[in-house]
């Protein structure tokens, strides 16, 4: 199954799309605030493009360097948004009360403004190294299953 | 709202089909099909971010675990045999479908402002959370800023979900 596609139209239209499909993730991350999206809406779509990138490059393909350099990030997503609220602790309030996150120079709207991209960042990385986790593991090849 | 009608009725259909298909890969496509017919109600209905979660999410990673899963079962086994519905739901369903419509006919209307939930807390996030968080999406203000302990533990139940499938499928150095 992680084998690679022998397909050229498949392999040609994969090197054009994934980075598009990426790009696009980062722009609904990034843009969660402003429009419809945000942290889980991008971190699926990134993960879609690596499943993508493993699905036709194969997995030990160069092109899907990314995908086994993802899997060893599991949890720093989740890392990020606890260390946010973390932050807030230190800074002498409530978890997760981005008013007390210290920042000098920014005023308290500001600061919830970067605390909540700041933990969509994280939601987004912990969805996108699940998804692809998940994509691996279902596709692992089982020699008792395939000759039944 | 003329769209609306022919997307219920679609939305029952595909959904009808995933049940009666007779192989599980027909059922996972039009299982797919169902999630994004869903997506365009939703979006019709003015929740954008629901939609795209659902468009994302619904149509599009869990139809590629579908189908990675089933690419690991042997092709006889993706095949459905039924046997007849037994009586008891052929009295039951019909019970719980009407129970459900007298339910339904109490539901306040659409976008109604004195509804509960809209007369709670919700006025308090619609008007503050422009000026206390600078975010213009309400959405993505009350999931990442005022709720956002809940969200912290919904990503942990993503992650919980990834570490587990990882455990049970992967073997060596995976």
């Amino acid at each position: 199954m992680i084998r690679a596609h022998d397909s050229v139209i498949v392999r040609t239209l994969g090197r054009i799309v994934i980075p598009v499909a990426q790009l696009f993730g980062i722009y609904v991350l990034v843009f969660g605030q402003h429009g419809p999206g945000g942290g889980f809406v991008g971190g699926v779509i990134l993960a879609a493009s690596m499943i993508l990138a493993v699905l036709i490059f194969g997995r030990d393909a160069p092109d899907s360097w990314l995908v086994t350099k993802v899997l060893h990030g599991d949890g720093l997503g989740l890392l990020l948004f606890a260390g946010v609220g973390g932050l807030c602790l230190i800074g002498g309030g409530q978890f997760l009360n981005y008013t007390h996150l210290q920042i000098p120079g920014l005023d308290d709207p500001s600061r919830h403004y970067v605390g909540i991209l700041l933990t969509q960042i994280g939601v987004a990385a912990d969805v996108a190294v699940t998804g692809v986790s998940i994509a691996i593991s279902l596709s692992a090849e089982d020699e008792d299953v395939s000759h039944g | 709202m003329i769209l609306e009608l022919p997307l219920l009725v679609f939305l029952v259909m595909t959904a009808a089909g995933a049940i009666l298909a007779k192989d599980l890969i027909s059922a996972v496509f039009i299982l797919g099909t169902y999630s994004f017919t869903l997506a365009l109600v939703w979006a019709l209905l003015g929740a954008v971010d629901v939609a795209f979660v659902e468009a994302v999410v619904g149509a599009g990673l869990a139809t590629v675990f579908f189908l990675l899963t089933l690419s690991n079962v042997l092709e006889k086994d993706t095949q459905i045999r039924r046997s007849a519905m037994p009586w008891t739901a052929l009295i039951g369903l019909p019970i719980v479908a009407i129970l459900l419509l007298y339910g339904a006919a109490d539901l306040p209307a659409f976008g109604d402002p004195g509804s509960p939930a809209s007369t709670h807390i919700s006025p308090i996030y619609l008007e503050r959370s422009v000026e206390q968080t600078r975010t213009p999406n309400v959405v993505t203000a009350i999931l990442m800023d005022y709720r956002s302990l809940d969200t912290l533990i919904e990503t942990i139940v993503i992650f919980t979900a990834g570490i587990s499938c990882a455990l049970i499928h992967r073997k060596g150095d995976a």
